[in-house]
């Protein structure tokens, strides 16, 4: 078995649930040393250090980690290669950011977005918006990769404790610097985390409709709120609600299409999820060939309706 | 600034690809080919920068074969300068078009390379981060806003939790995500234009670059269909079967 470096993505307050999916697809490569990277992360290494799975967190804290800016961030994977067989990343913004410009300085080419482990050597990955798998066959000593967070179970948040180790060699950055961040506000669940999802597209129309008709049923179902790219482009919701192959990918539970047709690039974002629910006027909708449940007629009765009858079940 | 735009050759992204029945790849006979949208964007952002008078020249590039003079026709004809082709037989991995990249940035002198985040064929999502990484650039990725000053590129990004702005110091790589801009259709004169512009083919030995692949494919095959589900008549029966059926409310 090898050693696997799994870079544990953090906002601050917390792990991301993505680092621990990471952690179980670096525990099929060989022991875990989880990286936690930051300014000030004492807390987020104690809670990396009881992940199940991890055998040694090491810190890296330092205030040019405070952004989790790439080009630092790459050099220190640089500077921790050589222990290991294997570095893994979820593959979030930061982990497609840090993984290949790491694999660039260390000649490696890398694999985005495993979604199965044959071996210490092949890896499975989605190719063409997910319409087709590739099992690839990797030559290089080190492997690079980003994980897809939903098809490794997270590693549960409450192991024995490892022993966390500190890096102190100094990196620079004179490349670089965080200007702002702009989230916009939101008390829903967190979509790549979520039980439910519920997800509106064009047919809503305009945003108005979106915070009227999507979000009640959403806060009924504790549920987090998605869109295609359309209803993005569109501006009915911000540009992190986005589900797809450039947006994010989920697998809940139960995912409700709501007005969207199910372009290819939409169902390459949600077609692992467990139970998908398809509500559109247009009775031919490509969303309608994945959906477990499917209802043809106009959102703008149904969802008042639907709104209607979850108050009957709580 | 000298700007350069890499644009990659891809199954059209209207197509729907089919896996080849030996299961050796994707069955690309006859399927239209056009310019990765990402790409698209990356060309149309730097044009934009040429009529801000920030950007001097835009150089494109691919990397492959013959037909791909296609899509720097269509970049060139888009508003780009001149074309590169660097002439390779097969599809070659991410790692090496870096290094390739990487040469032609340092034989062209460039401050800029603008890029698509990733291609809708291989969904690799790396050549940019590789070549910011290789090169000793920083690098905006996924970017939804892009303003050059002097030494100075200001890239507002599409991140997880929504918007991020970061400021790179130039020379610097920018990858392009999807709300970037609008690229424009090439008028008619400007595809007739198109065609005087230059291309220049060179092979990679050329450009000093030797490189055998590290990913082999053993095998692509068709994901998991799922079954066709049913449809619901009314909004009780869809509560009902999520709760008795599904479980999932």
């Amino acid at each position: 078995m090898g050693q696997a470096l799994v870079f544990i993505e953090h906002d601050g307050t917390e792990i991301k649930t993505q680092a621990r999916n990471a952690i179980t697809a670096g525990s099929k490569l060989g022991d875990v040393v989880a990286v936690v990277a930051g300014y000030n992360v004492d807390h987020i290494a104690k809670a990396a250090s009881v992940i199940s799975g991890v055998k040694k967190v090491v810190v890296a804290d330092d205030e040019v980690f405070s952004f989790a800016l790439a080009e630092p961030l790459a050099d220190l994977l640089v500077h921790l290669a050589p222990s290991y067989s294997h570095i893994i990343a979820a593959s979030t913004a930061i982990g497609k950011s840090i993984i290949p410009r790491a694999a660039g300085l260390l000649d490696v080419q890398p694999i985005s977005e495993v979604i199965g482990i044959i071996d210490a050597n092949t890896f499975v990955r989605p190719i063409y918006a997910g319409n087709a798998n590739a099992t690839v066959r990797s030559s290089d000593t080190r492997k690079l990769m980003t994980v897809r967070a939903t098809s490794f179970d997270p590693a549960p948040p409450d192991g024995a404790t490892a022993p966390i180790e500190v890096f102190d060699v100094a990196i620079a950055n004179t490349k670089s610097r965080f200007v702002s961040a702009e989230v916009p506000k939101n008390e829903r669940p967190e979509l790549t985390a979520a039980r439910v999802i519920v997800s509106g597209g064009r047919g809503l129309q305009n945003g108005e409709n979106f915070r009227k008709l999507i979000y009640p049923i959403a806060d009924k179902l504790c549920a987090a709120v998605g869109a295609s790219r359309a209803a993005v482009d569109a501006g009915f919701v911000p540009n992190d609600y986005q589900v797809g192959q450039t947006g994010k990918i989920v697998a809940p539970d139960l995912y409700v299409a709501i007005g969207i047709s199910g372009a290819i690039q939409h169902l390459a974002g949600m077609k692992d999820s467990k139970i998908i629910v398809a509500i559109n006027k247009d009775e031919d909708a490509p969303i309608f060939q994945v959906a477990d449940y499917g209802m043809v007629g106009d959102l703008f009765s149904i969802l008042p309706e639907l709104d209607r009858e979850l108050d009957c079940l709580a | 600034m000298k700007v350069l735009v890499p644009v990659k050759r891809v199954v059209d992204y209207n197509v729907k690809v089919r896996v080849k029945s030996d299961g050796s790849g994707i069955d690309t006979a006859g399927v239209k080919m056009s310019m990765n949208p990402f790409d698209e964007i990356a060309v149309e952002e730097a044009v934009r920068l040429k009529e801000q008078r920030v950007a001097s020249e835009i150089i494109v590039v691919s990397v492959g074969i013959n037909a791909c003079q296609d899509v720097l026709r269509t970049a060139l004809a888009m508003g780009a300068d001149r074309g590169v082709l660097i002439a390779a037989t097969e599809t070659l991995e991410p790692l090496a078009v870096a290094k390739l990249l990487k040469a032609l940035v340092a034989r062209e002198i460039v401050q800029l390379v603008m890029m698509g985040k990733q291609a809708i064929d291989d969904d690799m999502n790396a050549t940019g981060q590789m070549l910011a990484g290789i090169l000793g650039w920083p690098q905006g990725t996924f970017a939804s806003k892009v303003v050059i000053t002097a030494d100075t590129a200001t890239v507002t990004r599409e991140v997880d939790s929504g918007l991020e702005t970061v400021a790179l110091a130039l020379p610097a790589v920018i990858t392009t995500d999807l709300r970037l801009n609008e690229p424009r259709y090439a008028s008619l004169p400007n595809v007739m234009r198109a065609r005087k512009k230059p291309i220049e083919v060179i092979a990679p030995h050329e450009l000093g670059v030797e490189h055998s692949p590290r990913l082999t494919v053993v095998n692509v095959t068709e994901p998991a269909r799922r079954a066709a589900g049913i449809k619901v008549k009314s909004v009780q029966e869809l509560v009902e079967r999520l709760r008795k059926e599904a479980k999932v409310i």
